[in-house]
């Protein structure tokens, strides 16, 4: 699906949405008023110029209207695979955008992430995972890496992942893991404005909640150990 | 991975509160924790060791520690991958030395 | 005895305990889930790996020349420090703890080239995890130190989580990045990345070019006491400030305007020169006090 038709779904009643260098930036009407669009497409390798954009972006929305929140369109296939780029510290730019959502959240922006096609760690982790809620679309490629790269990095043989990976959410790639590890709240079958309302509803909600998805992944069963050891590493007496 | 366990008469050690660890799981390496067990007089040892098919050799190099050293009363687990001999007997002893130091 | 005769310690060949043995006050450990108390990955164990105790990372509290402390170490030789459900869940409480006891700083002792790759999904959910919990944190007034200089650096997602930070305290031998020069080298081929050229590695994402560049706050030798001096003086002399717009400006103002300047750069050499040193060739050279008086005179 375009990205057009995507956003046209999203946002049937309007949209002022620009495009520059893989960027998506702009603002669209929604059933809950204006809302702050951004983010990347057609696979975008995060890079210095798009982490940056994307910030000041947001660092723009949080000047100029205070409360909007923020809807993140996910479209990368990670970061930048170049010597120039990590000559210049590019983990320093994605954490500059990611200190930047964090911010917002902070200062009362609800924000939402929609998957559209890929959504790959480093890329991800930058401003997907940074929004109080994530979703994906039904397609869209959600990963670390796929399990033939696995296997050869891990040299573990592929046909075991292969089995592994369809009783196991710990490492099979997949929307679907994310949604049981408590990583993403839900999956569209499809753009919607309908779904789009009541995701920005629960992310108003989700935005003064804090970081749950340690207690989603637990009572979705797809990870079970993290919330129970994060709340005893919190609360337990030390010197035991 | 296979998982090992054995049982070995040892003299007893005198009973420590802290747990003691050795090593790192690490390439050619390995961590012992040794901790107070319920036999005074027996040492028992878990091992779960990258390294398929050694089972005697650690029969044999267990035994060697458990008769020349105090490690009665005690557990010891293992988590092991693929260490020689010599560095299972060094780090064996340095654990039991840390353990009967009652160092935390 | 001379300061001179006592044996220097290297960070980098140390693990993760014997770093936190010397980087802490004598007697002041007490571990949250020792090894006794903890369970080895069940992941790994599912993928026949035999697991760690602590799963690679020691966590807790002690005092730092008398000031409380929490710390995490991640452990390099185990699983490349990699980052597991356990894990990263044991880092997460570690901050969430933070924010309600307010100790004079967290001590994160990053060696890890980021998300464990046997346990992906779990690994890269709670590095995202340890990104908020170390921004909730800071926003709680609570600084949060980076060490980096162990054999694995900080790589991947740990990369991001160093980045976010209140500040990086590096060795000559750490490294910072998002991506390995072997994964570059694997996609975009030996002559993008090659690396096996160990001194280019270092050109690009060691240490000394961090430090020059402003991305880590300070520069201390591989010894384990010199960590300790810094960090010390870090927890005596910080001031956390309060998350801000103004700040972020300040911040994407520099990166925008380095990027400009520096954007075609592909050494360390060239970026150096640029930045105004005579001679960027002698850099790999120069011992770190002698580095440090060369960044404190540059022009800036």
């Amino acid at each position: 699906m375009s990205l057009n038709d995507i956003l046209d779904r999203l946002f049937p009643a309007g949209h002022m949405i620009t495009v520059a260098n893989q960027v998506i930036t702009g603002q669209a009407q929604t059933a809950q008023g204006m809302v702050a669009v951004l983010g990347t497409t057609d696979a975008a390798a995060i890079d210095h110029a798009m982490a940056l954009a994307l910030a000041d972006f947001v660092l723009d929305t949080v000047e100029q209207h205070p409360g909007r929140p923020l809807v993140f369109l996910v479209d990368t296939c990670g970061q930048a695979l170049s010597r120039s780029q990590e000559l210049l510290c590019l983990n320093g730019s994605l954490a500059h955008l990611a200190s930047c959502v964090d911010l917002a959240r902070r200062k009362g922006h609800p924000s939402l992430s929609l998957v559209t096609a890929n959504a790959v760690s480093g890329g991800f982790l930058s401003f997907g995972l940074m929004a109080d809620l994530a979703y994906a679309l039904a397609d869209a490629q959600v990963r670390v890496m796929d399990l033939r790269a696995m296997a050869r990095v891990t040299k573990i043989a592929h046909e075991r992942l292969v089995e592994l990976a369809t009783t196991s959410p710990i490492f099979a790639p997949g929307a679907e893991s994310y949604v049981r590890m408590g990583g993403i709240a839900a999956i569209w079958p499809g753009p919607s404005a309908d779904l789009l309302a009541s995701a920005l509803a629960d992310a108003a909600t989700a935005c003064a909640a804090g970081d749950r998805r340690q207690a989603e992944g637990l009572a979705r069963g797809g990870r079970q150990l993290a919330a129970g050891i994060a709340q005893t590493v919190r609360n337990s007496a030390t010197g035991v | 991975m296979e998982t090992l366990d054995f049982q070995f008469a040892s003299a007893p050690v005198s009973r420590s509160a802290h747990a003691a660890l050795c090593g790192v799981v690490g390439s050619g390496n390995l961590e012992i924790l040794v901790q107070a067990g319920d036999q005074p007089a027996t040492c028992q040892v878990s091992i779960k060791t990258s390294a398929r098919g050694f089972g005697a050799t650690w029969q044999a190099v267990l035994g060697s520690f458990a008769a020349s050293h105090p490690a009665g009363g005690t557990r010891i687990d293992i988590n092991d991958m693929g260490a020689t001999p010599a560095v299972v007997s060094l780090r064996l002893a340095q654990a039991l030395a840390e353990y009967r130091g009652g160092e935390q | 005895m001379s300061l001179a005769l006592v044996a220097r310690k290297s960070w980098f060949e140390a693990t993760a305990r014997a770093r936190l043995g010397g980087l802490l006050d004598a007697g002041s450990l007490q571990e949250i889930l020792p090894p006794g108390a903890a369970q080895p990955s069940p992941h790994l164990a599912a993928l026949d790996l035999p697991g760690a105790f602590d799963d690679g990372v020691v966590i807790g509290r002690a005092t730092l020349a008398g000031r409380p402390v929490l710390f995490a170490a991640q452990e390099g030789q185990f699983m490349g420090g990699a980052v597991g459900e356990i894990h990263g869940a044991k880092i997460v409480g570690l901050l969430r703890r933070a924010v309600q006891e307010k100790p004079a700083a967290v001590l994160f002792l990053i060696d890890s080239g980021g998300v464990r790759l046997h346990e992906a999904n779990a690994g890269l959910i709670a590095i995202s995890e340890i990104m908020r919990a170390v921004l909730d944190a800071r926003a709680a007034g609570v600084p949060v130190l980076a060490l980096v200089g162990g054999s694995c650096g900080a790589f991947g997602g740990m990369g991001i989580v160093a980045k976010l930070c209140s500040a990086i305290l590096i060795s000559e031998e750490g490294r910072l990045a998002l991506s390995g020069p072997e994964v570059i080298e694997t996609v975009a081929g030996v002559e993008e990345f090659d690396s096996k050229d160990r001194a280019l590695v270092w050109r690009v994402t060691g240490g000394k070019h961090r430090y020059l560049m402003g991305d880590c706050a300070a520069l201390v030798e591989d010894d384990i006491a010199a960590f300790r001096a810094g960090a010390s003086e870090f927890v005596a002399t910080w001031q956390e400030p309060l998350p801000s717009v103004a700040n972020l400006r300040a911040t994407q103002q520099r990166l925008e305007n380095r990027l400009a300047a520096y954007a075609t750069c592909r050494d360390g050499l060239q970026v150096w020169a640029a930045l105004g040193v005579a001679q960027p060739e002698a850099v790999p050279l120069l011992d770190r006090d002698s580095l440090v008086a060369l960044k404190e005179g540059l022009p800036t």
